[in-house]
């Protein structure tokens, strides 16, 4: 990788960075509401993993998902205001923090309801084995999300018929409050097993490990090799979202994963000890990462909500006709409609 | 008598029910780890109380009911959480292919003495995490469906439910665990399938459950205030349904109007309507109209999921325009 790659690598980490604490931020003020995941520590993971694809390649994730959007290219003004559920958002204001999108990304969205995606990124990738695209699908997902049925019904089927799709595993040991012991009968890769699948463990915390073990799962899904599964190992700093206490860890084990931090790692061991920047460089990138986001929450606080007429938008994308508006449903005043049946008001 | 909040009415119905059997058991999701026990607080406690018999569970709802099935099955009385109504979802075939057909199809050798709580509700939480699938559940034979609206119901039914052979669906709701409401130190319970007046009035009758319950008794002050008398009718148990009651107040105030917070395409409210035309169609002064949540996936962005979600001001508006006779 030249050098600006490398410092890109950087700045879109530390960019997810200040983004998350920023929107924590917010969330305290109240401008961002319901659930807030918060990407803190799992950083490398999303950046390694997109640099290693193609623009085109596939990307489904859960529904921490502001990592990933910033890695493949949303503008941190759109993720912000969909945070803040306006209008110029990702979607709208419509899904929110856990379930931005930006299909002309290949960006096919955050999904709230754990192991939902799994079987429709199998289910892309094959579209995409059908069609002859060669592209790949990569599909995150958190370790509490395999052991539910979903996950297995996947990578049966991905293993089955072979499909390009690289199962990545964000590791950070903790479902919510569960501990991985607590909730997993047998280590990781042993579910790969299982499935007689190519799996990797990755340090999920290095972003340069995280990116090779990417590169080469994908060149094996472009060569017909079929699924990978990557366990990558990572730990969240933050509580499991802005709702959570956090008082199942222990300060001690969240101190000591601290010292682990993907970001200044990156700096000290590859950026600075190569020589490849400056610490004035790199407060120059760290000054222009927080005008950057700040100028999202700018945007976002500026942006209107969206119409209440646009309430009942795309609810059919082929429209029916003696469709009554919403339905059933007689649409209330404070929609501008009519509450009675008889058509009195 | 004391006040406690609905969460706390939860708890010690639990904590009784444990003390007084030891084949009561709970499992779910972050029962235990989480923010000192369950996404919502519920359980807080309760696993130091009683050790092995509060467990954390994987993710996997599938499971959750269905282990939970074959442990009743085998003499346990499990209590099953499922952290939101949303995810029971995952386990809809083990719900109605298994746990709702085992008495009926198995011709009575098997009986199902399990509790499956949830709780419904919203909160900026979007779209698949804003659901209410009360409609659903009741519509399923063999299920029993509890809905109650304050920390009183929630508590005497919840006892109930776990001392019951059948299996019960225990419907919670997010914006009701804080609320709160007196209930008795001393021991009591409420039977399933018992609506209960919580107004009494003669102009119309108002008949609901769960959350909307509340948001209809906000209601019912504002129109009494401009000389609407309404009566609610507040079902707590959706299946099997208390038709009687629900009959007695509408052949008292001639007038009926369904208040329910999800989507009214196959609501509750039509059932209901449905059954107030057959049965009382003489009674009658105005059509039965109904209250429901916008048909849409819940939007996030907080103008459109207010929209969404019926309020108060909704259940006001809809009397005063059956008051004028606009049905
Ligand atoms: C089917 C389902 N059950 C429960 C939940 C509630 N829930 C949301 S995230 C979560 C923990 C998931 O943990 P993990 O997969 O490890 O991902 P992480 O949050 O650690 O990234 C749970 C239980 C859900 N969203 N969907
Ligand atoms: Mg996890």
């Amino acid at each position: 990788m030249d050098r600006e790659s490398l410092i890109s690598l950087y700045r879109q980490m530390l960019l997810i960075r200040v983004f998350e604490d920023r929107a924590a931020e917010m969330y305290a003020k109240a401008k961002i509401a319901g659930f807030l995941h918060l990407y803190n520590g799992q950083e490398a993971i999303a950046v390694g993993a997109v640099s290693a694809l193609n623009p085109d390649d596939e990307i489904v994730v859960n529904y921490r998902d502001h990592g990933w959007a910033l890695a493949r290219g949303c503008s941190a003004r759109a993720v912000m205001a969909e945070l803040f559920g306006r209008a110029t958002g990702t979607t709208g204001g419509r899904g929110g923090s856990m379930h931005l999108v930006d299909v002309s990304r290949h960006f096919w969205g955050g999904y709230a309801i754990v192991g939902g995606h799994l079987p429709l990124a199998v289910g892309l990738g094959v579209a995409a084995q059908y069609l002859g695209t060669g592209r790949v699908t990569l599909c995150s997902m958190g370790d509490g999300s395999t052991n539910i049925g979903t996950f297995h019904a996947a990578m049966n089927w991905a293993k089955l018929w072979n499909v390009p799709v690289i199962f990545v595993v964000e590791n950070n040991q903790y479902a919510m409050g569960t501990a991985y012991e607590v909730h997993s009968a047998v280590p990781m890769l042993t579910k790969a097993a299982g499935y007689d699948m190519y799996a990797e463990e990755v340090d999920g915390m290095d972003v340069m490990a995280v990116r090779e073990a990417v590169c080469r799962a994908a060149e094996r899904a472009r060569n017909g090799l079929g699924p990978s599964f990557l366990n990558m190992v990572t730990y969240r700093f933050r509580g499991h979202s802005m709702a959570d206490p956090d008082v199942q860890r222990s300060k001690e084990e969240i101190a000591e994963w601290r010292k682990r931090d993907p970001i200044t790692r990156f700096a000290d061991e590859v950026l600075l000890k190569r020589g490849l920047v400056t610490q004035a460089d790199l407060d120059a990138i760290r000054k222009s990462v927080e005008e950057e986001v700040e100028d999202a929450i700018q945007f976002a606080d500026q942006s209107p909500e969206p119409p209440l007429e646009s309430l009942y938008d795309y609810i059919y994308m082929q429209p029916v006709s003696n469709m009554q508006i919403g339905g059933s449903l007689i649409r209330p005043p404070k929609l501008g409609g009519r509450v009675a049946p008889n058509g009195k008001r | 008598m004391p006040e406690i909040t609905y969460r706390e009415a939860l708890k010690r119905a639990l904590r009784e029910e444990m003390q007084r059997d030891p084949t009561v058991v709970i499992w779910g999701e972050d029962v235990v780890a989480y923010a000192g026990g369950g996404a919502y607080g519920v359980t807080a406690g309760l696993a130091k109380e009683f050790p092995g018999r509060v467990r954390d569970t994987p993710i996997a709802e599938e499971a959750i009911v269905g282990v939970g099935l074959g442990a009743a099955m085998g003499g346990l009385r499990p209590v099953c959480e499922i952290m939101t109504v949303n995810f029971t979802l995952v386990a809809w075939d083990q719900i109605v292919n298994h746990v709702a057909k085992q008495s009926h199809m198995f011709n009575g050798q098997i009986k199902v003495p399990m509790v499956i709580r949830t709780p419904n509700g919203h909160g900026r939480t979007a779209a698949t995490h804003s659901q209410n699938f009360d409609a659903w559940f009741a519509s399923i034979p063999s299920l029993k469906v509890v809905a109650p609206a304050t920390p009183y119901d929630a508590k005497g039914l919840l006892k109930t439910a776990i001392r019951d052979d059948d299996p019960v669906i225990f419907l919670e709701h997010l914006q009701l665990y804080s609320t709160r409401g007196e209930v008795p130190d001393e021991e009591y319970l409420i039977p399933i399938g018992e609506a209960d007046y919580k107004r009494r009035g003669k102009d119309l009758s108002i008949i609901t459950w769960g959350r909307m319950t509340i948001e209809s008794l906000k209601a019912a002050r504002i129109l009494a205030e401009e000389g609407i008398d309404v009566e609610i009718v507040d079902l707590r148990t959706l299946r099997p349904l208390d038709v009687p009651t629900i009959l007695e107040s509408v052949r008292k105030t001639n007038r009926a109007i369904v208040v329910e917070e999800g989507w009214r395409t196959g609501g509750l409210g039509a059932e209901i309507a449905a059954t107030i035309q057959e049965q009382a169609f003489n009674y009658l002064d105005a059509p039965v109209a109904r209250v429901a949540g916008l048909e849409v996936p819940m939007p996030y962005a907080r103008n459109l999921e207010r929209a969404t979600i019926p309020f108060a001001e909704d259940v006001v508006e809809a009397a005063r325009a059956m008051m004028r006779n606009e049905y």
